[in-house]
């Protein structure tokens, strides 16, 4: 068991930077995401962990001991690859018991570790066999079992579930899940699917060409994005984004969409409570400082302002507060619907009851649930305390 | 569609008969009994098969001498061959670095020199360095020949071994040297044994260089050659080494076919 500690990480290649400036703190037993589109710098992060990859800059603690020069072996770590990476001439059995011949731990003590680990991943019946025999959930198991058995102080996993059908992945995240509850090592999961990210981490973090843009926990990260790029990623449909002008006169906050005031809520995010209680949030170190501009001082002016689809109430005759919007498409989702309208020329997704009927091009009105309001800088898309 | 099939068919057997006819009639000739050869007009098939031809080659002074030698010096030549090719190839597969290309490219470089041109520089070097008429000697030549074609075949071998594999084995506690060794190596060994045998063939078969470099420890195709054009060896003898000769490389290629297509990215029922 142990904790990790990223500092000023730097990777490139040639000319691509891959990690640029990186730092971050993995509590001990944490499990922390690594989230972001392809090509953010996501493996090339966990295989610097890892020691598969030669970092320009910065170093790497793992409890405590400074692992930056140690080769891979020494790092009292353990990694699931995304090809699983599975030895295609050893039996399961000898997949699982490498690390362990590795060790020169003896046989009897490897089979014991070998059989409980594949009783954990439900595997046990396929030790004789090859991984060209298997499918790919169980060579992900045996992926998992071979990592598991050298007991890391530090699990990694890179996107182990992205192989796996719809079904299979659902089932094999809340493996990982129990797994991960029952071992408490601390683990470093890299995924490009939110979904995955916020079901499984304690803590996400965000990343963007090469760096973290938001570490948080999951809740927080779904909430309270930092930033406009955080927001537009995370969520299915992700946050809308609608230009407005912010008016602070007459002492009640409101932003004016397509010419409608749409009141922001006392106890809003950006209010003073919700900001010190944002910044003294554990994930908020690292980013807080250079995200946040400073104790907010809202001004008059445009914003952009972000609303998750499913805090939009849809009314069909005019509100005071009621964005003016026009229906273009009603998609059915299984447990609701999904509309798409427009205001103005900005198309804003709301998720709807299943027994709403709407026509395209009809006249509805948008009401914004006002605590929900994520309120960005229109040019830096920073999140506006 | 009709068209090209029947053309890709076409050219197909145009080669194959291009090939295979020489073969047919050197192991044809090679089992005709010696009065048949000789006769005029000679029926294409043969009224009656005999091994007189075989025995009376396999019987000839030096034969077996200079097969023994055949076989030395392409076991030597595998053994050169893969100390210089497989590391060269292991490194071409698994990294970048700087020269890489020149590297790549001074591989196929050695395959245009013609092997003429260097004839009586590499004879009169190889008697000052004392390795005229040595079989040490005749195998560094091949090895020479060989490496251009070792080297791209072992390249592809570690190429379509992921290294994922070996650095899964690093992270279970293996340094590099052991996971080479417990999960490349292991699964590499077919293609490198394709490689082998295809040297092999290589040196088995290479005439000029070994005609030139040896005297009294001649290989088998030099032996051949010489009797042929000193000594005017009769027909039936020429046929019956030309089949000794041709026969080793016949049936290993037969063998390892599949795994050669495979190879080269080719999949064979
Ligand atoms: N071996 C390499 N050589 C050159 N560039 C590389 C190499 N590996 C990664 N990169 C570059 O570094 C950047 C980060 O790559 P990385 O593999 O870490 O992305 P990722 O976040 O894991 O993406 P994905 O979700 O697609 O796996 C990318 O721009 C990529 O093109
Ligand atoms: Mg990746």
């Amino acid at each position: 068991m142990a904790e990790i500690a990223l500092i000023n990480l730097r990777k490139t290649y040639g000319h691509v930077l891959a990690i640029k400036d990186l730092s971050l703190q993995i509590q001990d037993g944490e499990f922390l995401v690594l989230l972001g589109p392809s090509g953010c710098g996501k493996t090339t992060t966990l295989r610097a962990i890892a020691g598969l990859e030669m970092l320009d800059r910065g170093r790497i603690v793992i409890g405590g001991r400074d692992v930056t020069q140690l080769p891979p072996g020494k790092r009292g770590i353990a990694m699931v690859f995304q090809s699983y990476a599975v030895f295609p001439h050893m039996s399961v059995y000898d997949n699982i018991v490498f690390g362990l011949r590795m060790r020169g731990m003896p046989a009897d003590e490897q089979r014991r570790r070998a059989q409980e680990a594949a009783e954990l991943l439900e595997i046990a019946s396929l030790l004789d066999r090859y991984p060209a025999q298997l499918s790919g959930g169980q060579r992900q198991r045996v992926a998992v079992a071979r990592a598991m058995v050298i007991r890391p102080d530090v699990l990694l996993m890179d996107e182990p579930l992205s192989n796996l059908d719809a079904l299979l992945r659902l089932h094999m995240r809340a493996e990982l899940k129990r797994l991960h509850r029952e071992l408490r090592a601390t683990t470093v999961y890299v995924t490009h699917d939110q979904v995955e990210a916020l079901s499984l981490g304690d803590r996400i973090a965000v990343l963007k060409d090469g760096e973290i843009v938001q570490c948080d926990s999951p809740g927080r990260i779904y909430d309270t994005p930092a930033n406009r790029f955080v927001g537009g990623f995370i969520g299915n449909p992700p946050m809308n984004f609608l230009s407005g002008e912010l008016r602070t006169a007459d002492s009640a906050l409101a932003v004016i969409v397509a010419g409608v005031a749409v009141p922001l809520a006392p106890d809003h995010p950006t209010s003073s409570t919700g900001a010190s209680r944002e910044v003294s949030a554990p994930g908020g170190t690292g980013l807080a400082g250079s995200l946040r501009p400073g104790p907010g001082r809202l001004s008059a002016g445009t914003v952009m302002l972000g609303i998750r689809p499913e805090y939009i109430e849809v009314v069909m005759s005019s509100v005071p507060d009621g964005i003016p919007a026009e229906v273009v498409v009603l998609e059915p989702a299984g447990p609701n619907q999904l509309l798409t309208a427009r205001v103005g020329r900005e198309a804003v997704k709301v998720t709807v009851a299943t027994d709403l009927v709407l026509l395209p091009a009809q006249r509805v009105w948008l009401r914004m649930s006002p605590s929900r309001i994520r309120l960005m800088d229109a040019t830096t898309g920073r999140a506006l305390v | 569609m009709r068209v090209r099939l029947v053309g890709i068919y076409g050219a197909a057997l145009v080669i194959g008969t291009w090939v295979a006819a020489p073969l047919l009639l050197i192991a044809l000739a090679a089992f005709t009994p010696r009065n048949i050869l000789y006769e005029w007009p000679r029926p294409l098939w043969p009224r009656a098969f005999s091994l007189d031809t075989m025995l009376f080659f396999l019987r000839s002074t030096g034969v077996w001498a200079s097969t023994l030698n055949s076989v030395v010096v392409a076991g030597l030549t595998i053994g050169l061959a893969f100390l210089i090719a497989a590391p060269t190839g292991y490194a071409l597969a698994r990294y970048r670095f700087r020269g890489k290309g020149a590297v790549q490219l001074s591989i196929l470089v050695v395959k245009m020199f013609p092997a003429t041109v260097l004839s009586i520089p590499l004879a009169v070097a190889f008697i000052r360095w004392g390795l005229y008429d040595t079989l040490i000697g005749v195998a560094i030549v091949h090895t020479a020949l060989s490496i251009p074609f070792v080297t791209v075949i072992v390249t592809s071998v570690f190429v379509g071994i992921s290294y994922e594999l070996e650095e899964a084995a690093m992270t279970l506690g293996s340094n590099r040297l052991r996971a080479f060794l417990r999960v490349t190596l292991p699964m590499a060994v077919p293609g490198l044994a394709a490689a082998a045998i295809f040297t092999f063939v290589l040196s088995w078969n290479e005439v000029f260089a070994a005609t030139i470099l040896t005297l009294d420890h001649r290989t088998l195709p030099a032996l051949i050659v010489d009797s042929v054009i000193s000594a005017g060896a009769p027909l039936h003898f020429r046929f019956a080494g030309g089949f000794f000769m041709v026969m080793p490389a016949v049936v290993i290629i037969f063998l390892i076919r599949r795994y050669l297509l495979t190879l080269w990215g080719v999949t064979v029922r």
